[in-house]
């Protein structure tokens, strides 16, 4: 069997399961192209899930009901109410891990969900801020993976709607000063100082999410932006903010500040939310933007020094089909650089434990021992601590302590295995023609086949897509 | 789907070990033991069991030869040909109580040098490798029902080895924590990564800063380590089988016993593998407390070791190796050997040991007399051949059955 099987697999895919490559062969370039729509029907695994509004109403109102309680009973962290609130957001993060990682395992789409992952991480929104951890893994399906066959501007603008990227970065409570709310509020003067704008979604939106740090906006423009995103917010069913549906996106046109704002030089003079949409929209077809998310994509897929010639390509397709993400994902397969360029990207630890488990055709039932191996590893599922999301290059995850961890979760899942997989079977199928000949030699040699599965796994070979 | 069974079990278990109160003794606990301990990678039978009596073994064991008896790093007597290795003193003491047994020359059926291959002939029972996919302890297990629908059998592993694979059910169990990988496997790790200066540079760095690269070398921290590692697992299997309605039969297994290169004689990295092993017991010995005369371990290897030292201060995959059982019931105090002598002649195509005993006969002889099994049981469903496995007699102490 030639490279290409194995390319498609590993480089695209999230690792090969047996029988993979074999299916692969006859066209890997089709194959591949083949899984760009995704699957047909919501995968098994993540239609078990509940829907973000739903939990997101529930746990506001466990933290109302905390909030009432601490009221009365005085200040007392370790009450009830408190750690019901911190087990419920925690189980609805386990299970969506779960949910994820078995998913990623099985799907027969593996190409379409590591470009779910690479979205997911471009879009960021991490769950060591509460309560995201209860939305992040919903985020993904609800925002990303269903808007993955359209333009960028799509994808952006549900991202941007989503309550759990309004939450992360702060902007549903972010009111415009000419905004009807804070017009009736400088009528009672103590609530003056709880009301305002917060840029922290307008900023990074132009910086990571379009236009990038270096796409020629200034302050003067984030300030503007974050003028025209006021009102983008969540529904409550309580207090003065009662309004919409509880825990699902609300314009609130009271919130919003009227008028015309100026953003890289264009005036965006229509009404409320049209407006930021608007905005989007140009930001999406931006030149800036087009080149960024190239540059990304093609780290992503080919090398941690993307070659120029190819970020120069997906750029044009990106910018002549209107940003059709189908259109740019094609153009990363059809390239000739990931075909010929070696296996040069050091797996993420995610990566790396998710092709384990395909190499094995086995998803694990707890999520909470992959969620504590992958802590170890420096990659707690879904908590890249910022909006910036995972670091995309092998200097970034190369810490020596981290690849001693993986060895150690290596020899734990060769253990694991025991005799019951032959670690030169498990290879050949995994990595086909990229199974070297030195890494072979050290398993045949080994002295049992959980010595030889933990060579294989801990090998370059293995570790690298 | 066998992957996530097991994995259930060991769950299970885990929780049930941590209710044990302590050690329980049986007041009308009258059941044998078993305990195996599997060696991975071919233990040296020639550095466990070294036949210093035999004129040609210092010649060509050379710098692993062991001293004769008396002197400063010899071998701990065993009778005049055999001699115990000097780490291995508890087993030492336990064969002059007549509780430790060896058996020396002996192999599987299986001819080649894969370790692989080897252990799968080792733990099937096979002569061919035919019935790959189930252990002859699993099908000795049939007749062994366990109480109260337990299991009568329990790995102490993180899965179970094929010795303890089949239809008959089994459980496991092992330490929740992350294991340390073997010295040997991050040694073999570091030659991979020879040639890729990214993965190299990362390891040594993780080694050196957790002093593992000590370790290595045979300084005691990190025999510290593996030797912890072994006890722990001995305790474990201690609480487990002492339990009068527990599982009577045991599997651990052990790696790192692949010694290619400076494996060492009296002292060294191999010496450092005695010694654990030999502390080992002694803690198992001592969990069981009463329930010890009742018990055999029996620690087997796939295969032996070149008889020659190779280039690199280690010995190559061989041929025959050597077998030790210890424990109360055992009829010990004697070296079983058809010893077929050292002389270039008497090797095995001319570089290993050559092997005069089928294993399989000691393992007949254990589930017989031992676990009580018949025969004619043992010859139609757990060693199979067309030609009957023979037996070795006398290997417990009768009256304890």
């Amino acid at each position: 069997m030639n490279i290409y099987p194995a390319i498609a697999a590993n480089r695209f895919g999230l690792g090969a399961r047996p029988g993979e490559l074999e299916q692969l062969h006859k066209d890997p370039e089709s194959a591949l192209l083949a899984q760009l729509g995704g699957p047909s029907a919501k995968p098994a695994e993540l239609s078990q899930l509940p829907r973000s509004d739903a939990v997101l109403a529930e746990v506001l109102q466990i933290r109302q009901a905390q909030r009432e309680a601490k009221k009365k009973a005085g200040d007392n962290p370790g009450s009830r109410e408190n750690r019901k609130y911190a087990s419920v957001v925690r189980s609805h993060y386990v299970d969506q891990v779960g949910a994820r990682v078995r998913h990623a395992i099985q799907t027969d789409y593996p190409f379409h969900e590591r470009l779910v992952r690479f979205w997911s991480n471009h879009f960021a929104v991490s769950a060591d801020k509460q309560p995201v951890s209860a939305l992040a893994g919903l985020f993904e399906n609800e925002a990303i993976r269903q808007n993955l066959d359209g333009n960028f501007y799509k994808l952006l603008l549900a991202v941007e709607t989503h309550p759990a990227m309004i939450l992360y970065l702060d902007n549903e409570r972010s009111i415009g000063s000419g905004s009807m709310i804070a017009n009736a509020g400088k009528r009672r003067r103590r609530e003056q100082r709880s009301l305002g704008i917060n840029e922290n979604l307008a900023r990074e939106i132009l910086e990571l999410h379009t236009l990038g740090v270096d796409g020629g906006y200034t302050q003067a423009d984030v300030t503007a932006f974050a003028k025209v995103l006021t009102g983008w917010s969540i529904g409550s069913d309580r207090g003065r903010f009662r309004a919409g549906r509880p825990g699902a996106f609300l314009f609130r046109e009271n919130a919003h500040e009227p008028g015309s704002q100026v953003i890289m030089g264009e005036r965006f003079q229509q009404h409320g939310f049209d407006q930021g949409a608007a905005v989007l929209q140009k930001l999406a077809m931006d030149t800036s933007t087009a080149r960024f998310i190239a540059t990304k994509l093609v780290r992503h897929f080919v090398a941690d020094k993307p070659p120029a010639e190819m970020v120069d390509r997906l750029t044009n397709v990106y910018l002549d089909s209107g940003g059709d993400l189908p259109a740019v994902h094609a153009a990363l397969v059809t390239s000739k650089e990931p075909w010929q360029q070696p296996l040069s990207k050091y797996k993420t630890p995610e990566e790396f434990v998710i092709s384990t488990y395909r190499a094995f055709d086995y998803a694990p039932d707890r999520a909470k021992n992959v969620i504590g191996a992958l802590e170890q590893m420096g990659q707690m599922p879904m908590r890249p601590g910022s909006p910036e999301g995972w670091p995309d290059t092998a200097e970034q995850w190369g810490g020596a302590d981290a690849l001693y961890k993986r060895i150690e979760w290596a020899n734990a899942m060769a253990l694991f295995t025991g005799s019951r997989l032959n670690p030169l079977e498990v290879g050949k199928s995994a990595l086909g023609a990229n199974f070297s000949t030195q890494t072979h030699k050290a398993i045949a040699r080994a002295e049992s086949t959980v010595q030889g599965m933990t060579l294989l796994l801990a090998s370059p070979d293995f570790q690298r897509r | 789907m066998l992957l996530r069974r097991d994995l259930l079990k060991v769950m299970t278990l885990g929780s049930l070990a941590a209710g044990f109160p302590g050690l329980m003794f049986a007041r009308a606990d009258t059941e044998t033991r078993l305990v195996v301990i599997i060696l991975r990678g071919a233990m040296d039978g020639m550095a466990m069991l070294a036949p210093y009596g035999d004129g040609n073994y210092a010649r060509l064991r050379g710098p692993l030869a062991l001293a004769p008896p008396g002197h400063e790093g010899g071998v701990l007597k065993a009778d005049g040909l055999f001699g115990i290795h000097p780490a291995m003193e508890h087993t030492h003491s336990l064969y002059l109580q007549k509780q430790a047994l060896f058996v020396h020359a002996v192999a599987t059926p299986y001819r080649e040098r894969s370790h692989f291959d080897g252990q799968d002939h080792l733990e099937s029972g096979s002569s061919n490798g035919y019935f790959k996919r189930d252990g002859w302890l699993n099908r000795a297990l049939q007749p062994l029902a366990g109480h109260d629908g337990n299991e009568s059998a329990i790995a102490i592993s993180q899965n179970t080895p094929l010795l303890l694979r089949g239809s008959q059910p089994v459980t496991s169990w092992a330490p929740s924590r992350m294991p340390d990988a073997e010295d040997d496997t991050l040694i073999r790790l570091q030659s991979l990564y020879a040639n890729d200066p990214f993965f190299a540079k990362r390891l040594r760095q993780a080694l050196d800063s957790q002093e593992i690269a000590g370790g290595m070398s045979g300084s005691r921290q990190g025999r510290g380590n593996q030797q912890k590692q072994m006890e722990e697992l001995m305790k474990a299997t201690a609480k487990f089988i002492a339990v009068p309605k527990g599982p009577r039969i045991a599997v651990l297994e052990s790696g790192g016993w692949d010694t290619h290169a400076r494996q060492g004689a009296a002292s060294g990295s191999l010496a450092n593998k005695f010694a654990s092993l030999d502390k080992g017991i002694a803690v198992l010995q001592q969990g069981l407390g009463d329930v010890w005369s009742k018990s055999v371990v029996m620690v087997i290897t796939e295969f032996g070791r070149t008889a020659r030292v190779n280039g690199t201060g280690g010995t190559d995959h061989g041929t025959a190796s050597a077998m030790l059982l210890a424990g109360g019931a055992v009829n010990g105090g004697r070296v079983i050997a058809d010893w077929p002598g050292l002389s270039a002649s008497n090797l095995y195509q001319d570089r290993d040991l050559y092997p005069t005993t089928d294993m399989r006969s000691i393992f007949k002889g254990l589930l017989a007399q031992h676990l009580g099994l018949q025969e004619r049981f043992l010859d139609k469903s757990v060693f199979p051949d067309k030609k009957p496995v023979q037996m070795t007699n006398n290997l417990v102490n009768l009256q304890l059955v």
